[in-house]
């Protein structure tokens, strides 16, 4: 007869976190290019953002808004990430007709992004 | 340590604030007030004057600006740099020092004119010898566009502004110089440093980006805690205090609004970043992730331990062509339904020109209000019935004139004839805009003579 075990499950408390709560941000263009920089408000939650904010889970957040690859490039003395959004301006520049010509406010755009968190 | 020497940022743009020069300069000790008035847009406005005007291409709010400095300048010594001169640097010069002049400071001013960025006049030999200048972003060589060309411009660094003070030029008017070259110019100046020191050059450099873009590294526009940044109104520019070792400090003037925080510089230093390990300018390569930012009391970040490498040996080169036509349209639809009715507006509109037979390169439609900064990210965190009001905004571009002009003609129809609810056209008819593009590229620096002459008011 087999005995029954107590089950224990390992439950990992995992939490949503939305990016505007752990990091600021800056952003600009160059070209077609929105860069985003993603500066962590605490020493601690950098690792946080390099672990989570992958360039592939970014180019899904803003999927349908850009038309290019995304870049990332790491910063640990700013405690910050830059991305690259490649076609993101409808041309950049003097072309776009878009409101946001020059990816002034993709940096918050970025900060609606949720991510899952240990807890 | 040495004696520092300190070089305040006056204008981050062509249009900032017309004030802040003149708080630099009264508001406290400076050696050297930069303003930088040069976006990659900007070359393309002014080459659009000149064409009009041969005696303009430059930014025009310099000179009544320099006419209010001028005197406080000569009186308390400070040197100006800046890349006002636009596509025309001389015209620019000859403008100041007429006022100069009329001010009674002849004989007590050397005005520095720096060109050599211009290509335009020697594009078809350049190309002839094989440099195609291929588009940075897309790869296309020049020649493409050739035929629609309206300037070309190489970035020049620092050296010809360190030239130029070194022949006791005053104030520095430039071309299209770098942003950052109008404050390391200055440091290699003062401080004697090489042309090939390239950890202090790369210094320089990013005490340039981040002054460059004015109020923006000491309160402006900065996210990181905004409610509690005192007193923008009467927002202190940055002011580099900088020391021959390459360490530097970024502080402003006693008594000024906005702040200086390790948070904020840091946004101002990704500003506009791509590789931040290869900062590349005509002086030096500078690595952005080695720079060390401590705070060192209220309004005062200090940073250390930049390094760089050396320059490459091509120069940036920034052509502008005509490239087509377009316009915007908008519309304010108001509750209920306001997104409906928009949306509604512009199935209407778009069918229209559809029906007219018009073409398009691009027909784009936002709706401010609910997406047109962030896109569908937006739509999907809103109650669609609750939105208060709309604006409907369409743009088109096209490489022709007449589809543009007509489109313009069918925004105001849909008042009356279109979905409910709808105002906000005080403005008018939308006006057809010429676009002139802009072309990045990369150019051999043995090709490009930068040229400085002195002008003695």
């Amino acid at each position: 007869m087999r005995r029954s075990r107590p089950r224990v499950k390992t439950v990992r408390r995992k939490q949503t976190v939305r990016l505007v709560d752990l990091a600021h941000a800056r952003s600009g263009d160059k070209g077609d290019t929105a860069n985003v920089g993603l500066i962590a408000r605490r020493a601690a939650d950098y690792p946080v953002l390099v672990r989570h904010v992958t360039a592939a889970r970014v180019a899904r957040h803003f999927k349908g808004m850009i038309a290019g690859p995304v870049e990332r490039f790491e910063l640990p003395n700013l405690r910050a990430l830059n991305f690259l959004l490649h076609g993101a301006l409808d041309g950049g520049g003097t072309i776009s007709l878009k409101t946001d010509a020059q990816g002034k406010v993709f940096s918050t755009a970025l900060l609606r992004m949720e991510i899952e968190v240990d807890r | 340590m040495s004696r520092a020497i300190r070089i305040a940022a006056g204008q981050g743009f062509w249009g900032d604030w017309l004030e802040a020069p003149w708080r630099q300069v009264t508001g406290g000790a400076i050696d050297y007030l930069m303003m930088d008035y040069l976006a990659e847009v900007t070359m393309s406005i002014m080459q659009k004057q000149m064409s009009r005007d041969p005696q303009l291409g430059y930014a025009k709010d310099f000179v009544p600006l320099m006419e209010r400095l001028l005197p406080e300048l000569v009186r308390r010594r400070v040197k100006v740099t800046t890349n006002a001169g636009g596509v025309n640097p001389r015209a620019c010069a000859e403008a100041v020092a007429q006022v100069a002049r009329r001010l009674g400071l002849a004989g007590k001013l050397t005005i520095g004119v720096v060109s050599g960025d211009d290509l335009l006049g020697r594009l078809d030999q350049l190309l002839a010898a094989g440099h195609a200048l291929a588009n940075l972003d897309t790869g296309r060589p020049l020649r493409e566009v050739r035929d629609r060309l309206q300037s070309v411009n190489a970035y020049l660094g620092a050296a010809p502004i360190v030239e130029a003070l070194g022949r006791g030029a005053d104030i520095v008017i430039t071309g299209r110089v770098t942003d950052t070259g109008l404050t390391l110019g200055p440091m290699m100046h003062e401080f004697g440093w090489a042309a090939d020191a390239w950890d202090l050059l790369a210094a320089g450099t990013v005490a340039g980006h981040t002054i460059e873009c004015g109020a923006q590294c000491s309160g402006g526009n900065c996210l990181v805690d905004w409610q509690h940044i005192p007193d923008l109104a009467n927002v202190g520019y940055p002011i580099v205090e900088a020391y021959a070792d390459g360490t530097f400090e970024i502080t402003k003037h006693a008594g000024t609004g906005g702040r200086i925080s390790v948070a904020g510089v840091t946004e101002q230093l990704v500003y506009e970043m791509g590789d931040p390990g290869s900062y590349i300018t005509p002086d030096c390569v500078a690595d952005f992730t080695t720079i060390e930012l401590r705070q060192r009391g209220k309004d005062r970040v200090r940073f250390s331990g930049i390094r760089g490498r050396p320059a490459t040996d091509s120069l940036k080169v920034s052509a502008a062509y005509f490239y087509g036509f377009k316009a915007v349209g908008t519309l304010v639809y108001a509750w209920p339904d306001a997104l409906q009715k928009a949306r509604a507006a512009d199935r209407v509109l778009r069918q229209r020109l559809s029906d007219l037979g018009l073409e398009f390169e691009t027909i784009l439609t936002e709706f401010v209000g609910v997406d047109a900064t962030h896109g569908p990210l937006a739509v999907r965190d809103l109650e669609p019935r609750d939105v208060p009001e709309v604006q409907l905004r369409v743009g088109v571009r096209s490489p022709h004139r007449d589809p543009v002009e007509r489109f313009t003609r069918e925004i105001a129809p849909l008042i009356l004839n279109g979905p409910p609810s709808v105002t906000g056209f005080a403005g008018g008819r939308p006006k057809p805009e010429e676009i002139v593009a802009y072309w990045p590229a990369l150019l051999a620096k043995t090709e490009v003579q930068a040229c400085v002459d002195l002008v003695r008011v």
